[in-house]
């Protein structure tokens, strides 16, 4: 189960650098000469300014869907995983939280595990695409933060995800 | 505020004061009996005298009693309307009249105010047919008390004909959840057995849930994620005071305190995974480990005998319900049909396990009858989950979806009777039904 999973997160980092490359102009110097941590990250070639995770159409995804009781991440969602992963990579001191959550169906405390193992797998997708196990934390909300209401698929499949939450942008 | 006021809370809650509060009517449930049964017992309850020098009390005790005998399904009692005399002793009682209006029983009384200021409430039960007196008794509560005096004239009438201990002096815990977006207001709330007189024990603008009974009822455990992430909160319910007593990484989940009170079975998923743990309440930093799967292991609840616990795992692929020994072990599997079955409640004799069971999109509350292996739904909506059972077994309190809002509903355990509580505004989820109290409390 792993391998293909590394495999696929590989070739989806590869591409999401690619993207990356060709889609963002060079970024303007304006942070202080004597930022030391600063200077070292973008001199490592990161592509990524702190503005990019407002500006950068892949960075601005941080919401992964699921299928029913499922936590398998779906291919769509690999690129977006990669270029968090690359942000993160770029940007040591950046924090993320992993919040899981799950739809209104099954009880609430096996959602609450639910929403946990989905949070893991993106903290274990991302990890795996470069970024460190310090800046990932994951929460688990289970159902209790529904995004919709309504009962039926449409507003369920939305309830069933991992929010990419910056606690600390760089 | 007067001192009075700041203990006005407490008082309430031990004395348990009744919708005497002011009659707000959004203190008063709606119950509605959602099917009747054939072979419910016919029983009138008089309006009860009242003998004192001051005003009668607020609380109306036959009227009590007799929604607490139609609330547990085994019983009809008599209309209002339909009561054409009103004795309130035994030697008064004209049996013919009663026996033309077909009822088994009759029960009298009158409530006598003494000096001090609280109330005798004395009460007899009659066998219409036998003109035979089968209880004669007297409870003494203070006037703001007298629907917990009720409860518990209920619970002695019930006892008396169905042989049973009484449930209905008990209390019910449950979360609510107002307003939408950012305004959300979750509160754990604790409210008499018929959903009156609702106390507000904690409010959170984060998720609470989970609650669970110490089994002396005056504490509850439960979720809530004020801190950002799940911890296990213990309050003692009288005084408010609460302690945390389980915020590690990751799922601190699903408390349920054993039998005896001294431990506290929960979930914990910093080992990577969520496993159950058993805490010595005493010495909190000594925890069991009981399961080790890399599967999701939760809802832990102690059979009543404390040796073992049931729990959901879907370790086989989907949610099904486990057994494990409290010392730790190997785990077997309860559940066999249906393909989701979670958060189990073990019936007090430990013969039946209630639980929520899925198939497709619709979640139900099934009964399994581990005598036979057998399991039946008793809800029949496509939301319901968890399932509480009485203390005495007679019925299951669960939550159930309606439109936008959560309800709760009490069923009889043979699926029979269903009856909705609706409690307040907003949603209402996460029954737990109380153990039975003890005088005093």
């Amino acid at each position: 189960m792993k391998l293909p999973i590394r495999i696929l997160l590989t070739a989806a980092v590869a591409s999401a650098t690619l993207v990356a490359c060709s889609s963002n102009k060079p970024k303007p110097q304006t942070q202080s000469s004597t930022d030391q941590t600063q200077t070292q990250t973008q001199d490592r070639g990161g592509k990524y300014t702190v503005d990019s995770l407002d500006t950068d159409s892949c960075l601005r995804q941080r919401v992964v869907y699921f299928d029913f009781d499922k936590s398998e991440i779906k291919p769509e969602f690999q690129a977006q995983i990669a270029c968090h992963a690359a942000y993160l990579r770029q940007f040591p001191g950046a924090r993320v939280t992993l919040e899981g959550n799950a739809d209104e169906r099954g009880t609430r405390e096996y959602n609450l595990g639910l929403g946990e193992r989905r949070g893991n797998a993106v903290s274990s997708a991302v990890g795996a695409a470069g970024a460190s196990s310090s800046q990932l934390n994951v929460v688990s909300y289970g159902e209790e933060r529904p995004v919709c209401k309504e009962h039926g698929e449409p507003c369920w499949g939305k309830n069933r995800r991992v929010e990419i939450v910056y606690t600390a942008k760089q | 505020m007067s001192i009075a006021k700041i203990f006005a809370p407490i008082l309430l809650l031990t004395a348990g004061a009744a919708c005497a509060q002011g009659g707000l009517s959004s203190d008063v449930p709606t119950i509605d009996i959602k099917n009747g049964t054939a072979s419910a017992i016919p029983v009138a309850v008089v309006p009860f005298g009242f003998e004192g020098a001051t005003l009668p009390p607020d609380t109306d005790v036959a009227g009590v009693v007799s929604g607490d005998l139609n609330r547990c399904g085994q019983f009809k009692a008599l209309d209002r309307k339909d009561i054409v005399e009103s004795p309130t002793r035994g030697k008064d009682i004209k049996f013919p009249t009663w026996n033309l209006l077909k009822q088994a029983y009759i029960v009298v009384g009158r409530e006598i105010e003494n000096p001090g200021g609280d109330v005798r409430v004395e009460f007899e039960l009659f066998d219409v047919a036998k003109q035979q007196q089968m209880l004669g008794l007297a409870i003494t509560g203070q006037k703001s008390g007298l629907r917990d005096v009720a409860h518990q004239v209920a619970d002695l009438v019930y006892e008396k004909i169905t042989g049973v201990r009484g449930a209905l002096w008990t209390r019910i815990a449950y979360i609510t959840s107002t307003g939408v977006g950012g305004n959300i207001q979750y509160s754990l709330m604790v409210a008499d057995s018929d959903g009156v007189n609702p106390q507000t024990v904690v409010r959170s603008r984060e998720p609470l849930l989970s609650p669970a009974w110490s089994p002396d009822s005056r504490k509850l455990a439960y979720v809530s994620f004020e801190r950002g992430n799940s911890s296990i909160y213990i309050q003692e319910i009288a005084t408010g005071s609460r302690e945390v007593v389980s915020s590690a990484k990751g799922i601190n989940g699903a408390p349920a305190f054993s039998p005896d009170g001294s431990k506290l079975a929960l979930t914990l998923s910093y080992g990577g995974n969520p496993d159950i743990y058993v805490m010595n309440l005493a010495a909190r930093d000594q925890k069991v480990q009981l399961t080790k799967h890399f599967a999701i292991d939760t809802e832990p609840t102690w059979m009543p005998d404390g040796q073992s616990i049931v729990f959901t795992s879907d370790r086989s692929g989907k949610p099904q319900l486990y057994q494990v020994s409290a010392g730790g072990g190997d785990a077997t599997r309860v559940t066999f049909s249906g393909e989701y079955n979670a958060r189990g409640t073990i019936s007090y004799d430990g013969k039946h396990i209630a639980m929520a069971q899925g198939a497709g999109n619709v979640y139900r509350i099934a009964v399994l009858d581990r005598t036979t292996g057998e399991s039946k739904a008793v809800s029949v909506g496509n939301l319901d989950e968890s399932p509480s059972y009485a203390p005495n077994g007679s019925m299951i309190l669960y939550a159930a979806t309606e439109g936008s809002r959560g309800v709760l509903y009490a069923v009889s355990a043979d699926g029979r009777v269903r009856q909705r509580l609706v409690l307040a505004d907003g949603d209402v989820r996460e029954p737990a039904w109380s153990p039975f109290r003890q005088r005093g409390q």
